[in-house]
């Protein structure tokens, strides 16, 4: 086929990929969008496999079943409480993929065959246009060493965010002298990228730049967790975009390209909301460090004597009355799979003739939109959701607000006590609303680990326990009413 | 040397054409969205493809190739499967 034509598909699969991105703007056309992406994917795929380049289909059927048969299992079996996890998996594979390209790329504009592993370290002598002539050559190979460096980060980092999303990782490591260490391996890299420019046939800087970005990876991410996860995983989404687009470089392939910076950019647009939304900058959670601590806040004196806790089935007398009511979830509400029974509880209000909605903060959860996908999955319509700038007005005029497994974000501290590690972030202002109904195990703090005064307040009742146990006996206490 | 400039040309095309597209997406839909996004990023299956059927190529380039044409698949193929899984879930009402 003629590279005319390839270019072509190429256009069209690119301009596939934006409708897709399109369609994504408006849930009614979101699964058209998809579909349509597909679609570009699978034209692209077919296009480059009559490329008369291809003559040896051993590895691409082993790798497309291989590869198939994961995908697919994951995608099907993966529970929606879960997500995040399967797409920390998605952006590392997508990372790994780049990595590999450009490691084919450059051994196969290298020329010489390594048949043994001390022979992939041994220095080539290779022209200096092996990688195209002058500042073409130059910025191919600029490109294989960035493509490695950041799919390598990529990598490991998503494997780390895995580990710790799925709690195998519990605790948190760091270099010693945290963002200095990490600043070493990443100067170390960045030299050897530079190294292999000057000089192409050096293998060793290329194996150095490997595993210095394998390395980096790792200590980025090790240190960061809970809470902060969102902006680790939107971070990656976009390094794996960027990693791909870069390959695009390489190859001088222009759909690579186009996609690559799709996925790069919303995977930064998603950070920067994140962050917003925490009231923090990228350095800030990069380095794993809230603000500066401000007061020490005893959590005694702000609990003692005020907290008033109260039974599913008094909550269900509350909600008897009630003619608005915001449910609030957190993360707390996707580890206890409590999305049905929440579901539930709003049907039961809903048919007494209660409006329910739900106040969604943007970090709740641990991946952007995470509350929304567990509640479309309970069959929750989705202009019930809504998102906090529009919520939060309306709390005055809310008779019950129920938190499900939601902490930092309510707490009040941080629009008053100025001190605080958490002033300044945009919260849902929940303690406007006449009535505060807690869903929670304890008074343990948060990922902030700050206590909140919310649970002190005289309007605030404290429902201790299981999340799904608690709403499932309001919701029959509610019906039997 | 044009060549290049072309790409590069089309790579800040892309951003800018980025930024307008996915700040319009609503934060219900966020989560699609990344996992979409990591659907579309297995495009990497193109250069993996060349990589991993060239023959004239040493074994090691193959085998990179292999591992991936293996990890693209898995990003296109679970991508857009479980993207279609919670698409479908929004839609349903």
């Amino acid at each position: 086929m003629s590279p005319s034509i390839v270019s072509f598909v190429y256009l069209v699969a690119g301009v596939l990929f934006i409708l897709g991105i399109k369609g994504l703007t408006k849930p009614k056309t979101a699964v058209r969008g998809n579909t349509l992406s597909a679609l570009g994917m699978l034209i692209a795929v077919v296009v480059t496999l009559l490329d008369s380049s291809i003559v040896n289909f051993t590895y691409i059927i082993a790798g497309v079943l291989v590869g198939g048969i994961i995908g697919a299992t994951m995608a099907l079996k993966i529970q929606m409480t879960s997500m995040p996890q399967m797409v920390a998996l998605l952006n590392g594979f997508g990372g790994g993929a780049s990595l590999t390209i450009a490691l084919a790329e450059y051994y196969d504009n290298l020329g010489s065959a390594p048949s043994s592993f001390a022979e992939l370290l041994s220095p080539v002598t290779i022209s200096a246009s092996a990688f195209g002539q002058g500042a073409e050559g130059t910025i191919a190979l600029i490109s294989i060493g960035l493509t490695v460096l950041i799919g390598a980060v990529t990598l490991t980092g998503s494997f780390v965010a895995f580990s710790k999303l799925q709690e195998l990782m519990k605790k948190s490591y760091g270099l010693p002298g945290g963002p200095i260490g990490n600043g070493i391996l990443l100067f170390a890299a960045a030299a050897a990228v530079i190294a292999l420019v000057l000089n192409p046939g050096n293998t060793v800087a290329m194996v150095s730049i490997v595993c210095l970005a394998l390395l980096l990876g790792l200590f980025l991410v090790m240190p960061i967790g809970g809470a902060d996860m969102p902006v680790v995983i939107a971070l990656l989404n976009s390094y794996s975009g960027i990693a791909a687009a870069l390959a695009g470089f390489i190859l001088g392939n222009t759909v690579l390209i186009v996609a690559g910076s799709l996925v790069g950019t919303s995977g930064l647009i998603l950070t920067q909301i994140m962050c917003l939304a925490m009231n923090r900058s990228l350095a800030n959670v990069l380095f794993g460090k809230m603000a500066a601590g401000g007061d020490v806040v005893d959590a005694d004196e702000i609990y003692a004597g005020k907290v008033t806790s109260a039974q599913p089935d008094e909550v269900a007398l509350m909600l008897e009355m009630a003619e608005r009511v915001v449910i609030v979830p957190g993360y707390g509400m996707a580890m206890a799979q409590a999305q049905h029974a929440v579901r539930e509880l709003a049907d039961a209000m809903e048919a007494r003739g209660t409006e329910v909605e739900y106040g969604i903060h943007p970090v709740a959860g641990r991946m952007p939109g995470h509350m929304n996908v567990l509640l479309a999955e309970a069959e929750v319509p989705y202009d019930k959701l809504v998102e906090m700038d529009r919520i939060n007005p309306t709390f005055e005029d809310t008779d019950v607000v129920i938190i499900i497994g939601a902490n930092d974000v309510t707490n009040p501290m941080a629009r008053e006590s100025e001190g605080s590690p958490i002033y300044g972030m945009p919260i849902l202002n929940v303690d406007k609303a006449k009535n505060v109904v807690v869903i929670k195990r304890s008074l343990s703090p948060g990922f902030a680990g700050l206590p909140n005064p919310l649970f002190a307040m005289d309007h605030t009742l404290m429902v201790y326990g299981d999340g799904k146990k608690a709403v499932i006996e309001m919701t029959t206490a509610l019906n039997q009413a | 040397m044009e060549i290049l400039i072309l790409l590069l040309a089309l790579f800040l095309l892309s951003l800018f054409l980025g930024v307008e597209l996915i700040t319009k997406v609503p934060p219900t839909l966020h989560t699609p969205l990344m996992s979409g996004t990591n659907a579309v990023s297995g495009i990497t299956l193109v250069g993996a493809l060349l990589a991993a059927g060239s023959d004239s190529s040493p074994i090691l380039v193959n085998g990179f190739g292999f591992i991936a044409v293996t990890l693209a698949t898995i990003n296109v193929v679970g991508g857009y499967l479980v993207t279609n899984r919670m698409l479908a879930m929004f839609k349903r009402k």
